[in-house]
């Protein structure tokens, strides 16, 4: 099932990108279009963000990733770089962890 | 509009800055390659992903999900959502890079935020379409070199929970988030979805809540702002 969805993905990221290469402009131009493009990202990784850090299997919990999620807010508010905040954010969980 | 600085050395300006550009998206390959091993997926699937996919934004997503629990289904939908902006991408860059045939083939496979970001950054046509080759090929050695790397890593290292690397992948998502956060509509959205998904979390199977939130706060900005023009507010 892995391989199915690696694939899967491989797959149509390289069409969706081929097509913006090839189809006329005006298919893909209109302002609701570009909205939806600008906001798409931006909504699903704040999703990601909240389910990773806040979610446990079909549920909520309040763990050692909040703290990481934490460290990573005041390390990018610093203008850490991206290995800064995400290594950091481990270490801080797993400290945590550490101390019981 | 005559331009002072010679061609040669406008050109090396753009390659050295590809470079750094490259260097930079490697340290995001690194934390990829290790957080997708963590995530279940081997060492060959996750560089299959770095070289066949290579948009890290989708790879993130899709990873995330898996190793959530969530399902191949909705894991790989989450990553075809977030990489259709690179569609958009691909129209702007068609009219400058006037690329055919094979060409198109694999310049379409560069069709990613770091290359477009720079091949639009340029004064003129000849710099941009050099800026897009060379960001490109640097991003894809390194970003495919980098998780190469931190897969082969993060195996050797051992239980993925001690060391806190489920942490690291909400801090990653974040991470990628962050630039993006410019203005309100930005931050509405992201609020909206973040909450969404966690409200959500409960009642359906792992992986599909992220799907819905994404969806419905994207229509919700839409209706807040009526004419979909929240674009130009940020």
């Amino acid at each position: 099932m892995i391989w199915a969805a690696v694939l899967a993905t491989s797959a149509g990221c390289y069409l969706l990108k081929l097509a913006g290469l090839s189809v006329p402009e005006r298919v893909l131009a209109s302002p609701r279009v570009r909205t939806a493009a600008l906001l798409l990202p931006i909504a699903l990784l704040a999703a990601l963000t909240a389910v990773q850090s806040f979610g446990h299997g079909q549920g909520l919990s309040l763990d050692a990733r909040a703290a990481g999620l934490g460290f990573a807010v005041v390390a990018l508010l610093l203008r850490a770089p991206f290995l800064v905040v995400v290594v950091g954010a481990a270490a801080v969980a797993a400290g945590l962890r550490a101390l019981g | 509009m005559s331009d002072p600085i010679p061609w040669e050395q406008r050109r090396r300006a753009v390659a050295r800055n590809a470079a750094g550009v490259g260097v930079a998206v490697g340290t995001y390959g690194v934390s990829f390659g290790a957080l997708s091993t963590t995530s279940g997926l081997s060492v060959t699937q996750t560089c299959a992903l770095s070289v066949l996919a290579f948009t890290g934004g989708s790879q993130f997503a899709l990873v995330g999900v898996l190793g959530a629990g969530g399902s191949a289904l909705s894991g790989t939908l989450t990553a075809l959502l977030l990489g259709s902006r690179n569609a958009l991408y691909g129209l702007r860059l068609a009219p400058i890079l006037q690329v055919r045939g094979v060409r198109r083939v694999f310049a379409a496979q560069l069709v990613i935020d770091e290359t477009t970001a720079m091949a639009i950054g340029q004064d003129d046509e000849q710099a941009s379409r050099l800026a897009f080759w060379a960001t490109g090929l640097a991003v894809f050695s390194l970003w495919n070199l980098a998780t190469l790397l931190g897969a082969v890593g993060a195996t050797a290292l051992g239980d993925p929970k001690k060391l806190g690397l489920d942490a690291a992948v909400g801090a990653a998502f974040l991470g990628l988030l962050w630039p993006r956060l410019k203005g309100r509509v930005a931050w509405v959205t992201a609020l909206v979805a973040a909450a969404t998904a966690l409200a959500l979390s409960p009642l359906l199977a792992p992986g599909v809540p992220v799907l819905v939130a994404g969806v419905v706060a994207v229509t919700l900005m839409f209706r807040l702002s009526g004419a979909g023009e929240a674009g130009g507010a940020t």
